[in-house]
């Protein structure tokens, strides 16, 4: 505090609380529509208070046959599909840059630097510039509507693959010749010290990526047809179209309240390494 | 960039390589060569046949009003979403700073939307303004003024805006905040020595000094709204109405998967892989360095 200027101070607070007031409107709005039964979603001016329909909505939500009309499988089986992809990009993202990483920084090979320069180029080219192509190689392979064809195709990784480097870069050589005096080879010195040393690394990168494949829409909306692969997030979309018929508002916003709770709490109970994975992987 | 203390030569690190190069060739240096290809390419109606025709697919681009309409759309909705997200992110970091203690407080309360999906953000911002029930036209009405963003292009503009600003809050506000308390101490103390006060304070030292958090929040948010937004707009507005929202992003995907115009998306493709090209460019070559002081 550089001056104490009480009228200052409370305007800060004031404009700060309107200002988390303003971020939070949409989730008050949504978690009260979540808890209202359908036939007073339907009059206009909707409420702004919490009905005590809640528990109800949300079984009728995750067990129900979702929405009238919307073809949605039910929205446990959703958030299951949308856990695995999650799950299983971050898992493989982490897998496949932290070995590149180590055979870049740590082994002299031909075309090195060949393969960096093709690991980087994936920044380059976000599924949104090749929609068509990278659709057709994966009918091609067979994996529409399986987890592979969900997971695999984003596990390459520029960012996950440039941090791990510059993590390795830090390292101290002595590190390595201490590890070979006594006797360890290439996979031991891995496993024993690279491992355990970026192990906050890894926890921060998974957050990131755990949330980057949780809310992954345009990929899943292109190679799922089959209702028992959506994710979570079309069967929003395709809620959302149906409500143009029947709307249910407190079955959708429930929904779409169970599929921004994962990441949201991981967010929060996890806002050290959070912020670390974002900070880290951005530069 | 190489150890110097390292392993000797040996099969080894190509196996390590191997997944992360294998997946890169399959499904991203493939496929955007086959996109390259096919943008010189012209298939005829029934897909029968296709014609080898250089550049036809791009001029034909550039002399569509559509997407010429489409290009500068994006360049308005980029700059209305980074400006309304940094601009009130940076409002928020400054008060936050200025509490000192209760930061880390507000900081929790303001970054999770980062973790909200766009096309989530897009339903809850469609829900606030549904026209027959939401809470916002009814309150707009009250005032006399009618809200339908089905019908008025403008006003679906605003929502997506609205929408896809929101979520990048979070994380304009995380950057800034940062970057405020990395400024010494020092350097304010002396300035309000020399009389100046919160707000000259504020414009005089702090926004000069964070200038290069805000060339790249710049960046960031270019490329958030360029091509992160696609579930905003699929789900809030499909590009409607009479394209108002229609995106570059929105529209490649519409004119391939859904229109079947394999050589005009496949051009569209390759004019987006050069926007990324060059805004990964600009951000490693002047984002990395900083402007310094």
């Amino acid at each position: 505090m550089i001056e104490n200027r009480p009228w200052l101070n409370l305007f800060a607070h004031l404009a700060l609380i309107l200002g988390v007031a303003i971020v939070a409107l949409p989730i008050w709005i949504t978690f009260v529509a979540a808890s209202h039964e359908a036939a007073r979603m339907m009059q206009a001016p909707i409420p702004m208070l919490p009905g005590g329909h809640f528990w109800e909505n949300l079984r009728a939500t995750l067990f129900g046959e979702g929405l009238s009309g919307a073809e949605t499988a039910p929205v446990w089986r959703m958030l299951l599909n949308s856990l695995v992809m999650a799950l299983g990009i971050a898992a493989g993202k982490i897998a496949i840059s932290i070995i590149s990483a180590f055979a870049i920084v740590y082994f002299k090979f031909p075309f090195r630097m060949a393969f960096f320069w093709m690991i980087f180029i994936t920044l380059m080219l976000p599924v949104e510039v090749r929609i068509l192509p990278t659709y057709e190689v994966v009918s091609d392979l067979g994996l529409l509507n399986s987890y592979w064809g969900l997971t695999v195709p984003l596990i390459a990784s520029a960012t996950a693959t440039f941090m791990f480097r510059q993590v390795f870069l830090t390292i101290p050589d002595e590190m390595l010749e201490s590890a070979r005096i006594d006797g360890a080879g290439p996979l031991r010195f891995f496993w024993d010290i690279l491992l355990p040393l970026s192990r906050t690394n890894i926890a921060a990168l998974f957050v990131i990526l755990f949330i980057y494949g949780w809310n992954q829409y345009l990929w899943p909306l292109l190679i799922t047809t089959d209702r028992d692969m959506s994710t979570v997030m079309i069967s929003i979309k395709q809620m959302l179209e149906a409500a143009e018929q029947s709307p249910q508002w407190n079955i959708i916003m429930m929904t779409a309240l169970l599929a921004m709770l994962p990441p949201v709490a991981v967010v929060i109970a996890m806002q050290k390494l959070f912020v670390k994975g974002l900070t880290e992987t951005d530069k | 960039m190489l150890k110097r203390v390292h392993f000797p030569a040996s099969p080894l690190p190509y196996l390590l390589v191997a997944p992360q190069v294998l997946i890169t060739l399959v499904f991203f240096i493939w496929p955007a060569s086959q996109a390259l290809w096919q943008s010189f390419l012209i298939e005829d109606a029934f897909g029968l046949s296709t014609e080898f025709v250089w550049f036809e697919n791009f001029e034909a681009l550039f002399h569509d009003s559509q997407y010429l309409a489409s290009f500068w759309r994006t360049l308005v909705f980029s700059g209305a979403v980074a400006f309304l997200s940094m601009s009130f992110a940076l409002a928020l970091a400054a008060f936050a700073d200025h509490v000192g203690r209760g930061a880390g407080t507000y900081r929790t309360l303001l970054i999770w939307p980062y973790a909200v999906a766009p096309v989530l953000a897009g339903a809850l911002w469609l829900f606030m303004f549904n026209p027959t029930l939401g809470i916002l036209p009814y309150l707009l009405e009250m005032v006399g003024y009618e809200w339908n963003h089905h019908l008025n292009g403008t006003q679906a503009m605003l929502l997506v805006i609205l929408a896809a600003a929101w979520k990048q809050v979070a994380y304009n506000f995380l950057f800034y905040l940062a970057a405020m308390q990395s400024i010494p101490r020092s350097v304010i103390e002396a300035a309000a020595i020399d009389g100046a006060g919160p707000v000259r304070r504020f414009f005089s030292i702090v926004f000069p000094l964070i200038s290069p958090t805000t060339f790249f929040l710049l960046v960031i948010n270019a490329v958030y709204a360029f091509f992160d937004t696609f579930g905003i707009i699929h789900a809030v507005t499909q590009g409607g109405p009479a394209n108002a929202t229609t995106t570059l992003v929105y529209k490649v995907f519409n004119d391939g998967f859904v229109g079947l115009d394999l050589g005009g998306s496949a051009a569209q493709s390759v004019i987006l892989m050069a926007l990324v090209i060059a805004l990964t460019a600009v951000q490693f070559r002047f984002v990395e360095k900083r402007v310094e002081y």
